[in-house]
């Protein structure tokens, strides 16, 4: 048994349908994520206590963001991997590119640009915000970190503001080929189903890319 | 046969064989119907060449009707011309305009290496059947007609797969050189039908593992493949493949112990 799952792991069904669930369950915590951020609208207690609340969780959160870190990083390296051995065997350039217009578009193109603008998005945004300034506040008596305050203070620049949307276009274009893409890898392609799925899809990525950019674009009027 | 002649400009890659250096030539050639194939083009320019004492252009070619998939070429960046559903024998010069150009260029895959100028070695696909894409039980005569029933929808998905004439113009245009479209055609059509279905998983296995040694590259459902497939295959069978892969890991074994009766 466990030669047979190697193979599956070696295989390249087998590592294309691992990079679809790791792909998936990642779009499943940009939804998680996305909830959590529209607390910043609410206000900054209410954010700060969910903040708050998550880093009283422990251990659990520890077990979470490996889960996290597991993701990315087996998603990232599995990509980076099919990548490189499907430019090797494409073999020899074309002299003339030139595509029909019915199959591979511009979102199927870029997978592995747009998943490394995220990649450098999430270090940078990890040091940013995590590893961000630290400040303090007090709320119904306890105090914890102000985290509300380093995200308005960052979005207060222009710049910042706008290569968080940039970033959020980028995950927006990856997912909305991604989204239905796994499904395919999968093999869930059914003639009934596959439209709904790819509608699914894009609605998914303008929701989540969209929201993302919105409630920056929000923060930075409130802040600047 | 309509009498106005066509000028076509062509600028073909010209390679002696795999290790030699390849380049374009031009070649002008002037006395084109509009009524001719791009084949028949070939034949046109090649007979010049060999009247010129020339070596004339290696290219694919057998049944000239759209069934073997031999003709292969890469037109203007496309496979067989990116015409729907057609292949490079049933294109026809009238798509063209007289004074275009036009550039043509061998399939290009790692795992198809070249033979001489557009002529390209495709057995890697004939590895990928040796590994699997049969029935090996033993059928005896031809039986009757209605002995096994089968839903007339499976029968046009297995035929729809069936349809594939294994030109690799799949591998051609895929960005990724994935031969996945012929491999998921070849695995479909026999692992909906009750002949070919028992045999399924260890077909898929062998299949896979014989594509992926071949180097030919992963899928990523970009579809281009089914863009330029002259047969109209679907990413359906693709997704077939997929499953049928994963069930295979996990269900399929080796008997042990052979036998036992007595
Ligand atoms: C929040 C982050 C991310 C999400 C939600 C996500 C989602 C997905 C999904 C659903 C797929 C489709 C899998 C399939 O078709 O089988 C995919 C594929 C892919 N991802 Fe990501 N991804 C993310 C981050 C990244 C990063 C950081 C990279 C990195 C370098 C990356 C590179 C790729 C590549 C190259 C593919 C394969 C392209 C393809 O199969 O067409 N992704 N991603
Ligand atoms: S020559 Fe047979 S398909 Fe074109």
């Amino acid at each position: 048994m466990s030669g047979a799952v190697t193979t599956f792991l070696r295989s390249s069904i087998g590592r294309k349908q691992l990079i679809a669930v790791s792909g998936l369950l990642l779009c499943g915590f940009l939804v998680a994520h996305l909830a959590g951020n529209v607390l910043l609208l609410v206000g900054s207690d209410a954010f700060n206590i969910y903040a708050y609340k998550l880093h009283q969780l422990g251990p659990l959160l520890y077990v979470a963001e490996a889960g996290l870190v597991a993701l990315f990083g087996g998603h990232l390296a599995l990509a980076m991997k099919l990548t490189w051995e499907n430019k090797v065997a494409r073999g020899q350039k074309y002299y003339v590119k030139n595509r029909t217009g019915r199959g591979e578009t511009i979102m199927s193109a870029t997978m592995p640009y747009t998943g490394l603008i995220i990649l450098v998005f999430l270090v940078l945004h990890i040091i940013q915000f995590k590893y961000g300034p630290y400040y303090s506040t007090e709320v119904d008596g306890v105090m914890m970190r102000d985290l509300y305050k380093t995200v308005i203070e960052y979005f207060a620049s222009p710049l910042n503001t706008a290569w968080y949307v940039v970033a959020m276009f980028a995950a927006a274009v990856h997912t909305s080929h991604g989204f239905a893409s796994s499904f395919q890898s999968f093999g869930w392609n059914h003639p009934k189903w596959m439209p709904g799925v790819k509608s699914i899809g894009v609605i998914y990525a303008i929701a989540v890319g969209g929201g993302f950019a919105l409630i920056t674009i929000l923060l930075h009027v409130k802040g600047a | 046969m309509s009498d106005a002649n066509m000028v076509i400009y062509l600028k073909v890659w010209r390679q002696a064989n795999g290790a030699a250096e390849g380049k374009f030539v031009d070649y002008k050639v002037d006395t084109v119907s509009p009524d001719m194939s791009f084949l028949e083009m070939f034949d046109v320019l090649n007979n010049e060449l060999v009247k010129k004492g020339e070596d004339p252009i290696a290219f694919d070619h057998d049944c000239r009707e759209g069934i073997c998939g031999m003709c292969s070429m890469m037109i203007n960046g496309k496979a067989h011309g990116g015409q729907l559903n057609t292949t490079t024998c049933q294109l026809h010069m009238r798509k063209f305009k007289s004074g275009d150009s036009i550039v043509v260029e061998p399939w290009r895959s790692r795992a198809f290496p070249l033979v001489k100028d557009l002529a390209v070695d495709r057995s890697a696909f004939d590895k990928i059947i040796q590994a699997g894409g049969y029935v090996s039980a033993s059928t005896g005569n031809a039986p009757d007609a209605n002995a096994n029933l089968i839903p007339k929808t499976i029968a046009d998905i297995a035929m729809d797969a069936a349809a594939c004439i294994g030109c690799g113009a799949c591998v051609a245009s895929c960005p990724n050189g994935s031969a996945m479209l012929f491999m998921g055609a070849k695995i479909s059509q026999l692992a909906v039908l009750p002949q070919g279905e028992p045999e399924s998983a260890k077909r898929t296995l062998n299949m896979v593992k014989t594509h992926d040694e071949l180097l030919f590259g992963n899928c990523t459902n970009h579809a281009e493949c089914v863009a330029t497939c002259p047969k109209g295959i679907s990413m359906e069978h693709i997704a077939r493949m997929n499953r049928e892969y994963t069930k295979a890991t996990f269900s399929y074994f080796e008997p042990k112990n052979a036998g036992g009766a007595g």
